[in-house]
């Protein structure tokens, strides 16, 4: 299908752009990283070789001219080389991340999917009782949706965690839990990750509620949804027909949201000590682990445009009029 | 077309965007009717005003110097006390001084980096959108590129790699939080030039001969301004997110004073798990209703340009007070479902529940035959013409 395979050679090359982008930063950006990490790593033995593989990674001290370098760099990027990160003890940066990439996916996934259901439906709800007390929850959601994440989520442990004791304050699991597929592991797991991510869903479904509204109150001076209204149709038909076609800009707007929901949930995961990306990051910025941070960057970027992806499918599957266009 | 920003769409019913006046107040003059006043506009107008005063003076008016250490013996934060009206920080600094002093920051930069990204965005946008072709196809690339990438994580490589020295430069950091927010602004301003640039008052200046920066300049920017205004509105609240964010990192030079910097030392101090709320509290409530200001103002602004948004906002008490509703009319939020259209006519009310398809198109029919009929007139009269 012409749109779809349009759409993947637009991410493709967007993705061609962010590890361009990654390569260049640390070689355009004034200071010498190498310098930087090594005076960060005092107290570590320091062997030629790893002082060699840093000077790869950063590009200075090498007589590798630029292009050499950038096919360098991607031929290690296929073989799976990230870089060696020097925060952790120096083990290769593609170990660490994939220690912390599934507790981020599971969390922020969930919450994200979450959020936009929860959104989307209280969205509807609002837009069809316009002029009641239901309007009064907007300016609520727009504090939400201002207020930053680690915010909330700073104002969700004090009450839920500290003063109510509702949930643990932090981390992803109890320390003395074995990990195995048995209900103690798993409850325990949702039990920590239940409050950053009822976080994360306050902190985005504000944006999804007031895009649905908008859209839908447009929607609702449709003559179809005059008609169905005329017909008699239930009250739940006539809102599913007017929804239906409301939801399609949230969906487009999914991308644009993505970044932002994503970005938020990482600082999230700061304040909640979530062993995710989120947290191995501010290590990474902490202890000046610039490959750690590049390889961080690379693989939310990847996650988000395939995130982006699937929601350009959606949108392609639910809207003919993208299709006919092709 | 993105959220928020339907402009230049409506369909039939309506007059164009900008020369609808949908709330008829009938005594008022033209010129005010245009000034958009709902409450959240002035609410948001008000509290914009004192953060901005806040940030011009508030270094002046802090009862103390917001680095000074007044106790070397505490070692952990003081509660709010009448010397320290929101107590002090881990370092027995005095937390409403910082409060004060770290507004300046805070709203620089986000003002900056609006600044910056709306000029880009218009010589992006409008340019794409004015130009088409190959120039719109590759600019409209570099937008996209820059909308689906994740700003933070790139910010924070950039600012990773940014030497210590440098990183509390607040035109400095405006400028790079700049790079990563101009996109949405350009797409929003694309769209607009694109549906202007072939009405016809822009077609008989290009036949007249008018130059192209000429007909960009004095034709088709003006009546960008709302959307220009909204996407401004919307960069600098991206702005102060966005340097919050990265401050509560430590990426930005942590002597730097700033609202984030507070909640990074907050953060440092442990002040969630510790009830140290007055560390956390302040600065965060701070950049929350800086944002909700900017938010409301947004909104008004989306109203002004989607006038239905505005309409659906009234209370039925407000609105027949601004005479949109009377004793004669029906109020405006119509019941759907309940229709008197259903129960009057027998042959509608089977309709109404009926999954048979010609017998709900004979319902609708019949209905429309006799448009007397007070049940679809009161319909008809509930959508008031705007």
């Amino acid at each position: 299908m012409h749109v779809i395979s349009r759409r993947i050679g637009f991410y493709i090359a967007t993705a061609i752009a962010a590890v361009t982008v990654d390569f260049l930063i640390p070689r355009v950006m004034p200071g010498n990283p190498v310098s930087a990490v090594l005076s960060k790593m005092q107290g570590q033995v320091v062997t030629p070789a790893t002082l060699r593989a840093l000077q790869v990674q950063f590009g200075s001290g090498t007589r590798e001219g630029a292009w050499g370098q950038y096919t360098h760099y991607w031929s290690s990027l296929f073989h799976g080389n990230l870089g060696i990160s020097t925060s952790n003890g120096l083990v290769p940066v593609t170990s660490v991340i994939r220690g912390a990439l599934p507790w981020t996916l599971g969390l922020v996934g969930t919450a994200t999917v979450l959020s936009f259901a929860a959104g989307t439906l209280l969205g509807i709800l609002v837009a069809w009782r316009r002029g009641s007390w239901l309007d009064n929850l907007l300016p609520a959601t727009t504090f939400f949706q201002a207020a930053p994440y680690f915010f909330l989520a700073f104002l969700a442990i004090d009450l839920f965690a500290i003063k109510l004791g509702w949930f643990p304050p932090g981390s992803a699991r109890n320390i003395l839990d074995f990990p195995a597929w048995n209900w103690t592991y798993i409850s325990d797991v949702l039990d920590h990750a239940a409050l950053p991510a009822l976080t994360i869903v306050i902190a985005s479904a504000a944006g999804w509620i007031v895009g649905m509204r908008n859209v839908m109150i447009t929607t609702m001076d449709e003559d179809y949804v005059l008609l169905a209204q005329a017909k008699g149709l239930p009250k739940h038909r006539v809102i599913w027909y007017a929804a239906r076609n409301a939801i399609l800009p949230s969906i487009s707007s999914f991308s644009l949201a993505i970044g932002f929901v994503v970005s938020g949930a990482l600082l999230t995961e700061i304040v909640f000590s979530y062993p995710g990306l989120g947290f191995i990051l501010l290590n990474a910025v902490q202890e000046g682990d610039y490959a750690l941070l590049q390889g961080i960057f690379l693989v939310i970027t990847m996650a988000v445009l395939v995130a982006n992806l699937v929601a350009d499918f959606v949108y392609v599957f639910l809207d003919p009029r993208t299709r006919r266009e092709a | 077309m993105a959220i928020g920003t339907s402009t230049g769409t409506s369909t039939g019913l309506g007059g164009g965007p900008a020369d609808t006046g949908p709330l008829p107040v009938p005594d008022a003059p033209v010129r005010r009717r245009r000034l958009p006043r709902s409450p959240k506009v002035l609410i948001g107008l008000g509290a914009l005003a004192v953060f901005l005063i806040i940030a011009v003076i508030g270094p002046w008016i802090a009862p103390y110097d917001p680095t000074r250490t007044f106790s070397t013996t505490a070692s952990f934060p003081l509660p709010p006390s009448a010397a320290h009206w929101l107590g002090t920080t881990q370092q027995q600094q005095d937390v409403l001084s910082q409060l004060l002093a770290g507004g300046r920051s805070t709203i620089l930069v986000a003002f900056v980096a609006g600044l910056v990204a709306t000029a880009a965005a218009v010589l992006i946008g409008v340019t794409a959108g004015y130009a088409g072709g190959l120039a719109d196809d590759l600019l409209s690339m570099l937008a996209n590129f820059f909308l689906v990438m994740p700003a933070l994580p790139l910010l924070i490589v950039i600012f990773g790699f940014l030497p210590q020295s440098q990183g509390g430069d607040d035109v400095l950091i405006g400028l790079i939080i700049a790079v990563t927010g101009w996109a949405y602004g350009a797409r929003v301003l694309r769209a607009q030039t694109l549906s202007l640039r072939n009405r016809d008052y822009v077609e008989s200046a290009r036949i007249t001969g008018e130059r192209g920066w000429r007909i960009i300049t004095f034709e088709i920017l003006p009546n960008l301004i709302p959307i220009l205004a909204s996407s401004f509105l919307f960069t600098v609240l991206y702005g102060v997110g966005t340097y919050t964010a990265l401050a509560f990192l430590g990426l930005v030079n942590p002597n730097h004073l700033s609202w984030g910097g507070m909640l990074f030392y907050a953060q440092v101090a442990g002040a969630e798990s510790s009830g140290y709320w007055w560390l956390f509290l302040p600065p965060g409530l701070a950049v929350a209703l800086l944002g909700t200001a900017l938010a409301l103002l947004n909104f008004g602004i989306d109203e002004f340009i989607n006038p239905r948004l505005r309409a659906a906002g009234l209370t039925r008490r407000r609105a027949r007070q601004a005479g949109l509703t009377g004793s004669a009319r029906p109020p405006r939020r119509f019941v759907l479902g309940v229709t008197p259209v259903v129960r009057s006519e027998p042959l509608t009310a089977a309709s109404g529940s009926a999954s048979h398809h010609s017998s709900e198109r004979n319902g609708v029919r019949a209905d429309l035959a006799a448009p007397g009929r007070p049940g679809l007139n009161r319909l008809w009269r509930g959508r008031s013409p705007r």
